[in-house]
């Protein structure tokens, strides 16, 4: 049994501290070239096939801007 | 399975937490503050507490813990946060009273109020932000910043004949007679995070006890003070100060 999950970044709350990419196990995350209304490169899902729902990121993300889903499959 | 199969309501593990509003953070990006609020919102909302709780914020980046908090909230002066919560603790005696102090309002210019609120046992829960700066003013120097470590008042960094040592308020207030459960906590990593909400889970639970003074130390980084990235702000913290700050419980009876 796999599990498999996705996160939702709130990408206007977003400060682009990367601190979640560091914390990601999986490199799921990286920052989107674009920038949010404040001139962050926010948090995206890079790789969504390899995200685990673990919540590491949303754990330590200081805006509490990401919402975790996981699913067994 | 596609990203949209996964992002349904029945498969939701994490979210953020209804005490935290909606409000924007006013913090530097990868602050701490952010972290630890979340932490204690995240305790309040599982303890069911969120209209039994009182926090006092500091002066400090932290003086605008109410905006993102939603529990009721009082607003210290310089350093006396703990007096203002030994009377609300006295007042109410059944709500959860907690102080949130950064390293300057603490250690330095609260050093009196802290030092005898912990020593008289009131029952509070004490959250101690250590960054070993000045955050809000510009990086200035404070008791808890390291041996060489340069800032805006010590550009050459800080020596003992002028400075004196790093001030290690925890291991004084361990000391003390009134305080039941005093810890040295981070928040760098996911693991930290989950060890400090235990801990300030704990503390909160030993008030419901009226155990006496729970004290929490968390350990954090100020990228801007220090002038680093957020993350290599997070690994100068792990590489100098968890060697001069070690992680653990200092006391828990």
């Amino acid at each position: 049994m796999a599990l498999r999950g996705a996160i939702v970044v709130d990408t206007e709350k977003c400060k682009g501290c990367s601190v979640c990419l560091v914390n990601c196990p999986t490199n799921t995350i990286a920052l989107a070239k674009e920038v949010n209304s404040k001139g962050y490169n926010y948090a995206y899902m890079a790789n969504p096939e390899s995200c685990t729902g673990c919540s590491n990121c949303a754990t330590v993300c200081p805006d509490t801007c990401i919402t975790v889903y996981r699913v067994k499959v | 399975m596609d990203v949209k199969d996964i992002i349904k309501p029945e498969n939701k593990v994490y979210s953020k937490t209804s005490v935290l509003t909606d409000n924007v953070m006013h913090y530097c990006p990868g602050c701490s503050h952010g972290t630890v609020h979340k932490l204690i919102a995240e305790v309040i909302d599982e303890m069911g507490i969120q209209d039994k709780t009182i926090g006092i914020s500091p002066v400090g980046c932290s003086v605008f813990a109410y905006n993102y908090l939603d529990i009721d909230w009082q607003q210290a002066a310089h350093g006396r946060a703990p007096a203002l919560a030994t009377a609300t603790a006295r007042l109410f005696p059944d709500k959860y009273v907690f102080t949130y102090q950064g390293d300057g309002d603490l250690a330095s210019i609260g050093t009196a109020e802290i030092m005898h609120a912990c020593n008289r046992g009131e029952n509070i829960v004490v959250i101690f932000i250590n960054n070993a700066i000045y955050g809000m003013t510009g990086g200035q120097m404070a008791p808890t910043t390291l041996m060489g470590m340069k800032t805006a008042t010590s550009p050459y960094g800080r020596c003992e004949e002028l400075h004196g040592k790093p001030l290690k308020i925890t291991e004084l207030i361990s000391q003390l007679e009134g305080t039941c459960y005093v810890t040295r906590q981070s928040v760098q990593s996911a693991a930290a995070a989950r060890k400090t909400k235990r801990a300030i889970r704990k503390a909160f639970e030993n008030c419901s006890q009226k155990k006496g003074t729970s004290f929490v130390e968390v350990v954090s980084a100020c990228n801007s003070g220090w002038k680093l990235s957020p993350v290599k702000a997070n690994e100068w913290m792990v590489e100098n100060m968890f060697p001069n700050y070690p992680l653990g419980d200092l006391k828990d009876r």
